[in-house]
């Protein structure tokens, strides 16, 4: 498969700390990549780097032929990005419904598409016209994932979705991923839940430092425990 | 976390209804230290009339520091702009303006309003430019050049109109007071109070209705999820503050006539009393700006009457009060 | 100087320039003898003062006050008004201190608490609303204050200038009560300045530095932010209320045009950022400078605007005018802040650490 997000060389300064130091990835078209690592190993700090909501200083990043590292942000969300950020920053003073009309950036909101959305996220029916700072951290989440998903996207960026959040909404969200990546959208995934990593991630990358230190399958990471205490310091007996 | 199920219902949310009531409750409570319900009407049409106006004008600038965090400190110059704009078309219509039929003195009016909104949007247009976007995001230097601008800018008018007040009498239709009962009130404060509330109600259209609106709200919120979703806030941005500094200088007009003088002093004189009114709504909120210009014209007026020595300090008196009861005004805004 | 706070100037220049000050203020009598010359001189000291506490604040703290006139005010109207009503004396001095620096005190720590709680710009809106609530109260008030017109004071007679020292003079100056009161002016504004220095080079200034620079990680590491701000916003409180008494004491006259103006505000905010913020030598010479220019460009642009006049141009004149003086402070405030951010010790520091 085609790359559809090339990452070469990236580097990103906050302020006088040098947080990305060389990242080197692809995420090809139509499966979904798990970004994977250890706290501050810089998985957030490369999705906003993405987005333009940091700027690289140095590297490039390709969208298909498309260079995006230099675009505004605006203009990497309407190349065909969308983002799920960690914060899940939903307009908490909006209602559901304004969320997704927002959201809805090309066209008027679409019922069949909302209906999808409603088939695995009920509860965004039935608070469609609260305030989304009255709904709950699952349900804001979801809001969230909607939100990216209200239109067809080339590219999702989900940041943690899982975090926080009851094993009961985490099933949820796992069958919203599955059905994401049925439809055929690419998907970069961050995610610290290394079963949800797992369940729907084709491939997976591996940061520490600022680097990607590992990529490859994601059955043969799965597989490899000895690599996954070594990379994660994690294996599948001792997480969750 | 809590289990969290979609069919659990959601806890209601009860609406903050007691920052609206307060200017209810500050009429009803003056009115037995006042005594006469006439002149307690007189007070009150009269705190509303100014209210409205500090309304008029804080109201940009309220939503433009809730939007990109810009405190535009000469906001108060587009006030100063508006006023002499007002005197300059005014001038020259005075066949109008000395008419007795209302017709007449809303014409007048018109086209003055229309000039002191445009100069004051087209100016903001390069005050932006050349002083709030190269200091963007620094704090420090965005405080001392925009009030930098403020200075500079009251100077520019002193040189072109000249140091001294300039009269601007109020139409002859709109003089003089229409009398209920045995209560007296302006005509002008009449009008002041539904223009006010004309711009009450459509700014509040405008947010909650249109999708300008909308991204607005979202932006004061969170500005960077806005670009992600691919709008651009810079664009949003200058919108609203042409339109803050547009309905800076309508309160300008309206002030100009209320004074019936103009005069570019008005300019810092009237940033602090928004500064504590938007202070008092909480920063960024215009419902808040509008309870908060309510409250403190009521004060004012009360005080003026009851305490008259008291009055010179109630604005500061009642902010005190209010932060000391929510630290972050009547309506904080979210995230800020 | 260097010794007290080992914060040295740190560039030869600025060395020369500061000695250079310094030399001239402590010999200003017998180098420019006349009373305008003292007059300019003994301003300078009281605003090198003035301008260095509010340094603390802005240069050191990262916060915009728009009081600190008002402080200015509190020290100048406490000694005017003991002496205007109980007499020429010492004794009456020293009441007016003593009330006006717990009073200027208490605000800033009321203003301080009050509004640094919640964001560094909510302090800016405060302080710009309380001290145009105070400067109507000055000027209305006028039973206690004396209005518009201000009060017009005795001082105590060592200090007038009918006193002498003893008859005779040095180097063909007399030293009479005008002298003595210079140096009175001169070496509390000096002690005070160095005071300042101290302050800002103890940890206590270095705590400001690190908030300034990083409010959260300066929070992350335990530092109590509204605590030191409040605390630095007092301390320049004080020395402000302090300069005001010593004005007060030098001019015999407080009104609200020499101690509460939005234009000494202004005269502030120029001349810190001038001689260059958060480095305290920077207010001993942005007040120089700026002194010395204001006595000299207020009657050039006089002239240019009469020229203009006579010259017919449209105008022009008014721009030039003497009263539009604050025009051309406006834009030269907003061309530092935005092309010369670091004022004059700034660029002078840079220099040095380049060659």
């Amino acid at each position: 498969m085609s790359p559809l997000l090339t990452l070469t060389g990236v580097h990103t300064h906050i302020g006088r700390y040098h947080i990305l130091q060389g990242v080197d990835f692809t995420v090809p078209e139509g499966e979904t990549t798990m970004l994977l690592g250890r706290n501050g190993a810089g998985k957030t700090t490369t999705l906003r780097t993405i987005m333009g909501l940091w700027r690289a200083s140095a590297g490039s990043i390709r969208l298909a032929e498309r260079a995006i590292e230099k675009d505004a942000t605006p203009d990497i969300s309407r190349a065909g990005l969308a983002y799920v950020p960690e914060t899940m920053a939903v307009f908490s003073d909006l209602t559901v419904r304004e969320n997704l009309v927002l959201a809805a950036r090309d066209a008027a909101l679409d019922d069949t598409r909302l209906a999808w959305i409603f088939g695995f996220f009920p509860a965004l029916k039935k608070f469609w016209l609260s305030r989304a700072g009255t709904l709950s951290g699952g349900q804001k989440q979801m809001l969230s994932i909607a939100r990216a998903i209200v239109e067809p996207r080339r590219l999702l960026l989900i940041d943690e979705p899982t975090k926080g959040l009851a094993p009961a909404i985490v099933g949820a969200l796992v069958e919203c991923l599955m059905e994401i990546k049925r439809g055929g959208t690419t998907v970069l995934l961050v995610e610290q839940n290394f079963r949800v990593a797992q369940a729907v991630g084709d491939r997976v990358c591996v940061m520490d430092n600022g680097r990607i230190v590992h990529a490859g399958a994601m059955a043969e990471f799965a597989g490899d425990e000895g690599l996954q205490q070594k990379l994660l310091g994690l294996s599948l007996d001792t997480h969750q | 976390m809590t289990a969290i199920d979609s069919g659990a219902a959601l806890p209601k949310r009860r609406a903050d209804f007691i920052p609206a009531l307060l200017p209810v409750a500050l009429a009803l409570a003056a009115l037995p230290f006042i005594g006469s319900s006439s002149t307690w009407i007189t007070l009150t049409v009269a705190g509303l009339s100014m209210g409205m106006m500090i309304f008029a004008m804080a109201s940009g600038l309220t939503l433009v520091f809730g939007l990109m965090d810009v405190l535009n400190f000469g906001h108060g110059a587009f006030i100063a702009v508006g006023a002499y704009m007002a005197a300059l078309v005014l001038a020259p219509l005075a066949g109008w303006t000395q008419a007795d039929a209302l017709w007449s003195g809303l014409a007048a009016l018109l086209p003055a309003v229309i000039v002191a909104m445009g100069v004051s949007a087209a100016l903001s247009i390069a005050f932006e430019r050349a002083l709030i976007r190269p200091v963007y995001g620094q704090h420090l230097k965005q405080i001392l050049v925009t009030m930098g601008g403020l200075i500079v800018a009251e100077q520019l008018l002193y040189a072109l109109f000249g140091p001294q007040l300039i009269a601007l009498p109020l139409p002859t239709a709109l003089r003089g007071s229409i009398v209920f009962g045995d209560a007296a009130v302006e005509k002008y404060r009449l009008l002041a109070v539904i223009v006010g509330l004309v711009i009450f109600a459509t700014l509040i259209l405008i947010l909650t209705r249109t999708k300008i609106g909308l991204l607005i709200r979202a932006g004061v919120e969170n500005r960077e999820m806005v670009e992600a979703l691919g709008y651009r806030i810079q664009r949003l941005f200058i919108g609203v503050f042409m339109a803050g500094s547009a309905l800076a200088g309508l309160g300008g007009v309206m002030w100009a006539l209320y004074r019936e003088q103009v005069h570019a002093s008005v300019a810092q004189e009237l940033t602090v009393l928004m500064f504590i009114v938007i202070i008092i709504g909480g920063l960024g909120s215009v419902t808040g700006c509008f309870i908060g210009a309510i409250l403190v014209a009521l004060v004012a007026n009360y005080a003026g009457f009851l305490v008259p020595k008291l009055a010179l300090v109630s604005d500061i008196l009642l902010m005190v009060v209010i932060l000391l009861w929510r630290p972050r005004g009547l309506f904080p805004v979210t995230s800020r | 100087m260097m010794i007290l706070s080992g914060d040295k100037p740190r560039s030869l220049v600025l060395s020369v320039l500061l000695a250079a000050v310094f030399l001239a203020l402590a010999f200003a009598p017998f180098l420019f003898p006349g009373s305008k010359p003292l007059n300019v001189a003994a301003k300078i000291c009281i605003f090198a003062l003035l301008v260095a506490s509010y340094d603390l604040l802005l240069g050191y703290t990262g916060i915009v006050s728009f009081a600190h006139t008002m402080f200015f005010g509190i020290g100048s109207y406490g000694v005017a008004l003991a002496l205007f009503n109980y007499g020429p004396s010492w004794t009456m001095i020293v009441l007016g201190v003593l009330i006006a620096l717990p009073l200027a005190a208490v605000l800033a720590l009321a203003i301080g608490l009050f509004s640094l709680r919640v964001q560094a710009i909510f302090f800016s809106m405060v302080t710009l609303a309380v001290a145009s609530a105070f400067a109507v109260l000055a000027s209305q008030l006028s039973w206690l204050t004396g209005g518009e017109d201000g009060r017009s004071f005795q001082v105590p007679p060592a200090l007038r200038p009918g006193n002498r020292l003893f008859e005779g003079e040095i180097f063909g100056v007399a030293l009479n009560g005008r002298v003595v009161s210079y140096y009175l002016v001169f070496v509390a504004c000096l002690v005070l300045f160095l005071l300042l220095l101290r302050i800002v080079n103890s940890p206590f200034g270095r705590v400001l530095l690190a908030i300034r620079e990083n409010p959260f990680r300066a929070e992350a590491l335990g530092y109590r932010i509204v605590v030191h701000r409040t605390l630095a916003n007092v301390i320049a409180a004080l020395i402000a209320a302090a300069a005001g008494a010593l004005n007060a004491i030098w001019l015999h006259y407080t009104g609200p045009e020499t101690s509460l103006s939005f234009s000494i505000m202004l005269d502030i905010l120029v001349m810190v950022v001038i001689g260059g913020m958060g480095t305290m030598y920077g207010a001993v010479l942005g007040a120089a400078l700026y002194i010395l220019a204001q006595n000299y460009l207020q009657a050039l642009m006089g002239s240019v605007s009469s020229a203009a006049a006579s010259a017919g141009l449209p105008l022009v004149p008014g721009l030039f005018h003497p009263d539009r003086w604050l025009l051309w402070l406006g834009i030269l405030f907003i061309l530092s802040v935005r092309f010369f951010p670091t004022g004059i010790v700034g660029r002078l520091r840079q220099r040095a650490t380049k060659a």
